[in-house]
């Protein structure tokens, strides 16, 4: 019975059919895209910290409200994709007690400290721009429900990236102490944003099923190959160097070559020793504990409302 | 310390006036008001939608996706409610 369904849900995958909640799926399909999903849904949540450690000192008013619609978005793609994952069978509660505990992991990225204001440039432009690479191909996901929270996601994306190109390119044509921030800020954040591709595709242990169930529809490295070509473009158009002494534009692949990443740093943020790991979870967990009252209190509030309690 | 699961509640949005209803997702929610401001928070921040329906997810009833060709059978053998299935003279106009 259960090879008969097998053959039946490879079939769907190959002929480009959604995978629906209700749908039979293999359990290890379905464990894959509880990982990979939660874990972008971590990474949208926490996130929002980096970028709101700067919400007070935004140099503008109008920078002010950008910063906060930005971070209030990313909320909101935390909980489209927390939505999505919910339909594969676990619920919120477990979901954010993984995260808090440590079994499920986010982003790296967001790890690294936000020193100045041309990061949240650096964040907008970089990171987001590097995680659009990776959400444009995923809105082709088999998962229906993980495909329709990409599309989205994607919609309301491009702003955010221009919002962090529109910072480095101000900061990179003022005075030259700004110059210097954000080509300071350029150099920091480059090469852990071509972490966030992940592994090389030789070395990636989730990579081969995630193709045959096109999961994932392109893989680490072609995302990463698409990222760099497409920015370097953007880099010189505003004057800034990318910090890779390899970097040399290659004529017979017609893409850029690049130099490798520094995979041990990579290993060792993962594992929890990158600069804000256990801020970033000590955070979340207090905001989440002492929020608890008031979660309480609203379900008292309903249950005595429907009970005819009160008004 | 155990946590309640919070209702869940599916989300329906109208983009203009006029139009059908669209599933847009869900929102956790304890009532009715904080569903529907949970679902304005969430899915209408660039005016998406005129109105919104909120309903608890475990009202809604689904058919089941096994019983998909069964379940919808009856519409498979009836031609004659497509226009296409009648011949008509090309001189009748307005048709």
């Amino acid at each position: 019975m259960s090879a008969d369904n097998e053959i039946i849900f490879q079939e769907k995958i190959d002929a480009g059919l959604k995978i629906e909640p209700k749908d039979w799926m293999p359990d290890k399909y379905r464990k894959h895209l509880i990982r990979q999903i939660s874990q972008h849904a971590h990474s949208e949540i926490i996130g929002m910290q980096p970028e709101g450690n700067w919400i007070t000192r935004a140099p503008s008013l109008r920078a002010k409200m950008v910063l906060i619609a930005k971070v209030q978005d990313e909320a909101g793609h935390g909980l489209y994709l927390y939505s999505a994952t919910e339909t594969l069978g676990i619920t919120r509660n477990e979901l954010i007690k993984q995260l808090q505990t440590g079994k499920a992991k986010y982003s790296s990225i967001f790890n690294y400290p936000t020193l100045s204001w041309a990061d949240m440039g650096a964040i907008g432009w970089l990171v987001d721009g590097a995680a659009i690479v990776n959400q444009q191909s995923l809105r082709r996901t088999s998962y229906g429900p993980y495909s329709r929270a990409m599309i989205r996601i994607c919609k309301e994306e491009s702003f955010h990236q221009r919002q962090g190109y529109e910072i480095m390119s101000k900061m990179s044509n003022g005075t030259p102490e700004q110059q210097e921030m954000a080509q300071d800020s350029l150099n920091r954040w480059w090469w852990p944003a071509l972490m966030m591709f992940g592994p090389h595709d030789s070395d990636s242990a989730h990579t081969s099923n995630a193709m045959k169930w096109k999961i994932k529809r392109g893989t680490n490295d072609d995302l990463r190959q698409l990222f760099v070509d497409r920015t370097v473009k953007q880099a010189d158009l505003i004057g800034l160097e990318i910090p890779d002494p390899d970097l040399k534009w290659n004529p017979e692949s017609k893409h850029y070559d690049f130099g490798e990443i520094d995979w041990e740093e990579f290993w060792e943020v993962v594992n929890g020793n990158g600069f804000c790991n256990k801020e970033r979870i000590n955070n979340h967990t207090n905001a989440h504990t002492e929020g608890n009252w008031v979660r309480e209190a609203a379900l008292a509030y309903a249950e005595k409302t429907q009970n005819g309690d009160l008004k | 310390m155990s946590e309640k699961k919070l209702p869940i509640w599916e989300v329906f949005i109208q983009p203009k006036t006029g139009a059908s209803f669209q599933h847009a997702g869900n929102v956790h929610a304890t009532d009715k008001e904080m569903a529907l401001q949970n679902a304005r928070e969430l899915y209408t921040r660039r005016q998406e939608g005129t109105c919104i329906w909120v309903v608890k997810t475990e009202n809604i009833v689904s058919s089941s996706p096994e019983d998909q060709a069964s379940f919808f059978d009856p519409a498979d053998d009836k031609v004659y409610r497509y226009p296409a299935f009648f011949k008509v003279s090309k001189k009748a106009k307005g048709l």
